[in-house]
């Protein structure tokens, strides 16, 4: 059997409806009789709440009700969302309400929910709900939590420490007492929010004569969002269901299990109405869990040959104010920070801090573009103070070729060891360099100098996880209609899920894309998903997907033999008809297969044929595909304002098989731009009362077009051995090179004064400050 | 983030408008909507009631007469960014106004909306400061004119009336052959400025500069002349050096400290704006 | 109870009346009161351009307008770019040809600008179709198959033209 799609640059299913308006996201849902929901928010960083008056918002012509903590409070078996990833390394629980009651931790957190004929109305009668406040010191420096005197996000609370664990191997201590050159650095890292251009958002309706509660949301993880609703209200499975519409981009935030997740399904049950909540941009700044602030201190010990003996340091990781996800972020800066190289010993300490912010959880890439920052950062060090070339420097230490798979001694946060699946990591380095014109970029460096002009190159590698497990079902089904039914909990966000598994199931069924329908999550049409998150879908729903149709074809193929009288071996599948290869005109078209296995009343099946054409399968991995690449930019910074224009982009790029290069490298490219807004552009301010201060898009900048460079993709395709499809996750990857890449090559530019950059994102006018800095220290050095 | 209840009016002439502004206590005028529109959506403002004066067509025109361009209050954006009559004899303003926000904003933006907004980095306003424009105001007792340097009061504050509505602008030409140059700092194209520049030049047949307009947008409170900048040019020969030497002088001036960029980084950028715009309108004096 | 008006107008070529509130954008009017939800809103506050629309056939971010200002005014949305259900605009198509979309929640806007903007250059450079879209946010794509669409979609539009 040929493969038709698989490997190929195949249009999207998802794309028709999409460009021509028809495409249904949360906002577009609709019931009869639709309530609209608007909440009241605390406006303060932290503060105690003494009562909550909701008699004037009531009064509003048009609102049905007004819920506090209180209202909800009968309904709720669990009061909490205790959405925390498992750990030994928690020092304390901080598990969301899904209101208030008499404490708010951050600006944004819910303390009431209005619902109205509509949302203006909503809006309006909110801004009547009067809640008493009692002011509370917030803190909002990670570091700063951390101290001893420091007032606590949780009243009550014995400290901030929210967790604490090391990742470690090796002799760390012997590595640096013998080592010819020790280099430390101090980074502030930060990331800001997911910013999907869609917010959030949840549309529910309790059904009082089925006594079933559907819930639409926004969500990357329908079915976890399908647990946690049944685990709160005490419910049993069957009665709860979570749809997950068009979604318009995720990038990590919409994984977790939100308060209105709750809150909008309880408003529908007590009011006995549908209730419909959309986020707007305004609360996407401080609802919406962000990455933020991580604060590293590091040192890399080497020996004269630029070889790594070592690297050490301590995380302090920004947590906001309760436990969305867990520990799992900075557990991922930590586990990436080694990945692509041979470091014999390594230690990092991480403390996790809570603040009153918003909580912290994974945006695209997931702490993992942070970890590579870290050792990237330390590489360009060696390189300067050895006088090595940067390049150099890291291919003396990139885990080679030939020891494939390679065994890190390192353990996943599930306790499993690390293994480096397939790859060539000195290669793709190479390949960059190539594409970036790396040799004979001082001759073209000097020239600019000469003529006032500053550029600069810069480099980086990258390792990132990918595939998370353990698994992600997926049902195929072919039906009398003749179509092919695709059911899986994975969800679909933007990244072409439904296509990529139309792909995927079309192989073994001739290669039509338009005989396939694809559900993606839908807890009614499938019972067990995990969702969109880490790069996964491909590998672990994809595998699934392939594993089923196998079946499915071979049950087809079977049936059709019996129907058509001929052997299994003399049969094909083309054009929605199992045929015979050789006489293509004895065929049973995939629609009188699935009739003939319907069952006809008191008719026997098809000899020994079991019922139906459906298979389920789950295939299972733990363990981590590790796609990897290097990414290279070339900017110029204009020295009197500080602007950087990224004048190159190049991301060489490996996830083993491609399933779709036109979306691996829409996927790929869109991740680099992202990884450049981190770099360059994004910043969550707060100040020290824990207010947002970018809290538009006018204030929090997002990249545009204009900014954006062209981005030069290249590939290499190292099969991942642990799937069957040999596939490797690159929904994130193209995030990591990004930011350290652009730093390294603003310092390359800026050579001439000296100037170190420690920080993301670095702004125009910290770049200035830098460029003064650095001539003032010079000064101080030479003064002549 | 949906607008407060407010009533609604559309009058169809100013005088009508005018009648409702005199007689309703809390109005908000909408024009292009393009600033009051984010307001009320994120009720910042909460007006009781919402004059739309869209409808007003006597306010949409843009006259030249004597040496003198007059935009009417609702002249869009766009109208001016495709008005040849700009194009040729104001290229300062064409060239300005590309980075007005975008496309569609500049299609719906008006011209009076920008200065009675009074963003200190719109570039309409900068343009005005920088043309000494007469701004034509109604009330209710008739029409006055108030000389630009006098409109702007304070931060985003205009020294109209309650009562009054801006009906047109009116910018006095630079003769054939005038340098220009209009820079700025923005982070991304189409923002608001951090800080921009507007010069404008006229030299003598030695090359020596005649007359001079130098302002910075974006970088106070409200558009400044850098009226030490202008008056160190005149009877000089200019010069990237010299300019440079000049321009220090614009690190002076006061500036906003906001999330955007701290105080001494704009002040820094308005020495760097105004050179580059005095540069380039140095090198297009006797080109047009 | 909000003050209502009654309005007149004309969208994808289809008359509506309508009594509208007065403080409704021209955005959750089309989407909420006439099912129109090919318009999509991304911020509310006019920066991201998901909104946009052709109003009169000059782009216009519909939330930044109120919907009694459509009043007696033509409208065209992403759900009337196409000529016929069964065929796509060459821009639909170029966007599906050069995966100028991802999720899609920017496309509505994207393809109303382009619209405009390919009428008024429909010769475009790269750069000038990224300044061209620079009020639309995208957080998928990173641009690159949207302006490589637009390309391509200039082209497409130019040769339909010399064919006809």
């Amino acid at each position: 059997m040929s493969l038709r799609t698989f490997g190929n640059r195949v249009g999207r299913i998802e794309d028709p409806a999409l460009l021509t308006g028809k495409g249904r996201f949360i906002d577009d849902i609709k019931w009869p009789e639709l309530a609209h929901a608007a909440f009241v928010r605390s406006p303060f960083g932290h503060a105690a709440i003494t009562a909550i008056d909701t008699s004037a918002a009531l009064e509003v012509p048009g609102v049905f009700a007004v819920y506090t903590a209180a209202d909800f409070a009968p309904l709720l078996k669990i009061d909490r969302l205790i959405v925390g990833l498992p750990s030994p390394a928690y020092r304390q629980d901080v598990n969301r309400p899904v209101l208030a009651k008499d404490e708010v931790v951050h600006v944004g957190e819910p303390v009431a929910i209005v619902i109205a004929k509509n949302r203006y109305i909503a809006e309006d009668a909110a801004a009547l709900v009067n809640v008493d406040y009692e002011i509370l010191p917030a803190i909002g420096d990670a570091r700063a939590a951390l101290e001893k005197a420091s007032p606590t996000v949780h009243r009550g609370a014995p400290h901030n420490l929210l967790a604490e664990f090391d990742v470690a191997y090796g002799d760390v201590a012997r590595a640096f007492a013998g080592a010819p050159h020790v280099f430390r650095e101090t980074l502030w890292q930060h990331r800001g929010g997911g910013h999907s251009l869609e917010c959030r958002g949840a549309v529910a309706r309790y059904d009082a004569n089925e006594e079933r509660l559907t819930l639409f949301s926004s969500t990357q993880t329908p079915h976890t969002a399908m647990r946690l609703l049944c685990d709160m209200l005490g419910w049993d499975e069957h009665r709860v269901r979570v749809i997950t519409p068009d979604v318009g981009g995720g990038f990590g935030p919409k994984l977790i299990f939100y308060p209105e997740d709750v809150a909008v399904p309880l408003a529908a049950i007590l009011l006995q109405r549908p209730v419909k909540w959309v986020e707007d941009r305004r609360e996407h700044f401080v609802a919406t869990t962000q990455e933020r602030d991580q604060f590293w201190d590091v040192e890399i010990a080497v020996d004269s040959e630029a070889r790594i003996l070592g690297v050490r340091g301590t995380l302090i990781h920004e947590h906001g104010a309760y436990t969305a996800r867990g520990v799992n972020l900075p557990y991922e800066s930590a586990q990436t920070v080694t990945l692509a190289y041979e470091v014999p010993a390594y230690h990092l300490g991480v403390k996790l801090a809570l603040t009153n912010k918003v909580p912290v959880t994974p945006v695209r890439g997931a702490g993992q573009p942070q970890g590579a920052f870290a050792m990237e950062r330390l590489l360009d060090r060696v390189a300067r103070e050895l006088r090595i070339d940067r390049a150099e420097v890291r291919r003396r230490n990139l885990v080679a070729a030939e020891k494939m798979p390679y065994a890190k001694p390192l353990k996943s946060r599930g306790g499993m060891q690390v293994v480096l699946d397939s790859g060539n990591y000195p290669e793709m380095q190479r390949m960059v360099l190539d594409a970036v014109g790396w040799d004979d970029f001082r001759a073209r460096q000097l020239a600019a100098r000469a003529s006032g002009r500053y550029i600069g190159l810069g480099l980086a590698n990258f390792v990132k996880g990918t595939g998370r497990g353990p698994f992600e079902p997926v049902t195929v089904r072919l039906g009398p209609s003749g179509k092919i039914h695709i059911m899986t909990g994975a969800a679909a966000m933007g990244q072409s899920t439904k296509t990529m598994l139309a792909q995927i199931v079309a192989d073994q069924f001739g290669g039509a894309m338009d005989n396939i329908v694809v559900t993606a999550g839908d807890t009614a049409v499938i019972p067990m998903g995990m969702g969109g998150f880490n790069s996964r879908q491909a590998v672990m729903a994809g595998s699934s997907a392939h594993l089923a149709a196998v079946k499915l074809r071979e049950k087809t193929i079977a049936i059709g033999a019996k129907l058509l009288n001929v052997s299994i071996d003399e049969l094909d599948i083309d054009a929605g008809f199992v045929h015979v290869r050789a006489r293509p005109k004895i065929a049973a078209s995939l629609g009188d297969i699935a009739r003939s296995v319907a069952g006809i009343p008191g008719l026997a099946l098809p000899g020994g044929i079991a019922p139906g054409l459906e298979t389920s399968e789950a295939f299972v991995r733990d363990e981590m595909a590790f796609a990897n690449g290097a990414g290279a930019a070339e900017v110029e910074v204009d020295t009197e304002t500080g602007e950087v224009v990224i004048r190159k982009f190049v991301i060489a790029h490996d996830c083993g098989r491609v399933i779709n290069p036109m979306i691996v490298d829409g996927q790929i490219i869109g991740a680099a731009a992202h990884g450049i807004g981190n770099a360059l552009f994004e910043w969550m301010g707060f100040d020290a009362d824990c207010q947002p201060i970018t809290a538009t898009l006018a204030d929090y900048i997002l990249i545009t077009s204009t900014e954006t460079p062209h981005i030069e993709v290249l590939h290499m395709e190292s099969p991942s051995p642990l799937n069957p499809l040999g596939v490797k996750g690159v929904g994130e990857c193209g995030v990591m090179p990004s930011a350290p890449a652009i730093m390294s090559a603003i310092e390359d530019a800026l050579s001439p004064f000296g100037v170190k950059i420690t920080r993301t994102p670095i702004m125009p006018s910290e770049i200035l400050a830098a460029i003064h800095a650095a001539r003032r220290e010079k000064l101080r050095a030479d003064p002549l | 983030m949906k607008p407060p209840p407010f009533r609604y009016h559309d009058p169809r002439t100013v005088d009508e408008a005018i009648g409702l502004l005199s007689t309703l206590d809390n109005a908000k005028v909408l024009a292009g909507g393009q600033s009051l529109m984010p307001m009320l959506n994120m009720r910042y403002v909460l007006p009781d009631d919402v004059i739309d004066i869209n409808k007003i067509a006597a306010l949409c025109y843009i006259r030249e007469t004597d040496g003198v361009i007059e935009f009417g209050a609702m002249t869009r954006q766009r109208d001016i960014e495709f008005s040849d009559v700009v194009k040729a004899r104001f290229p300062i303003i064409h060239e300005a106004i590309l980075n007005v926000g975008h496309r569609q904003t500049r299609n719906r933006g008006t011209i009076g909306g920008s200065l009675c907004h009074l963003d200190p980095s719109a570039e309409l306003v900068t343009m005005a400061a920088a043309h000494d424009a007469v701004v034509t105001v109604a009330g209710p007792n008739g029409t006055r004119e108030i000389p630009f340097a006098q409109f702007p009061v304070t931060f985003m504050t205009t020294a109209i009336e309650a009562n009054e509505l801006v009906t047109g602008v009116r910018f006095p030409r630079w003769p054939a052959g005038h340098g220009y140059g209009f820079v700025e700092f923005a982070r991304r194209h189409g923002d608001f400025a951090i800080a921009s520049a507007a010069a404008l030049l006229e030299t003598d047949s030695n090359g020596k500069i005649t007359r001079a307009s130098v302002t910075l947008g974006g970088v106070s409170v409200t558009p400044v002349r850098v009226r030490a900048v202008e008056q160190a040019l005149i009877g000089q020969k200019g010069s990237e050096d010299f300019f440079r030497e000049v321009c220090e002088e614009c690190r002076k001036v006061a500036a906003i400290d906001d999330v955007h960029a701290p105080a001494n980084y704009r002040q820094h950028l308005a020495t760097v704006m105004s050179r580059r715009a005095l540069v380039a309108a140095l090198g297009r004096v006797g080109k047009a | 109870m909000s003050e209502t008006r009654k309005i007149a107008v004309t969208i994808n070529g289809k008359r509506y009346e309508e009594e509208v509130e007065v403080r409704w954008t021209l955005a959750d009017f089309m989407r909420q009161q006439l099912g129109l939800t090919g318009t999509h809103l991304g911020c509310e506050h006019g920066v991201c351009g998901a909104c946009t629309i052709l109003f009169d056939g000059y782009s216009a971010r519909s939330c930044l307008m109120l919907a009694v200002q459509a009043d007696g005014h033509e409208i065209l949305t992403v759900e009337g770019i196409a000529p016929s259900e069964e065929q796509m605009h060459p821009l639909q198509e170029a966007f599906r040809d050069n995966h100028g979309l991802q999720c899609g929640f920017c496309t509505p806007g994207m393809l109303t600008t382009l619209l405009e903007f390919l009428r008024d250059n429909p010769d475009p450079t790269e750069q000038e179709v990224r300044i061209a879209i620079s009020g639309n946010l995208c957080r998928c794509t990173g641009y690159q198959g949207i302006v490589a669409a637009a390309l391509d979609a200039a082209q497409r539009l130019k040769a339909a033209k010399e064919a006809s």
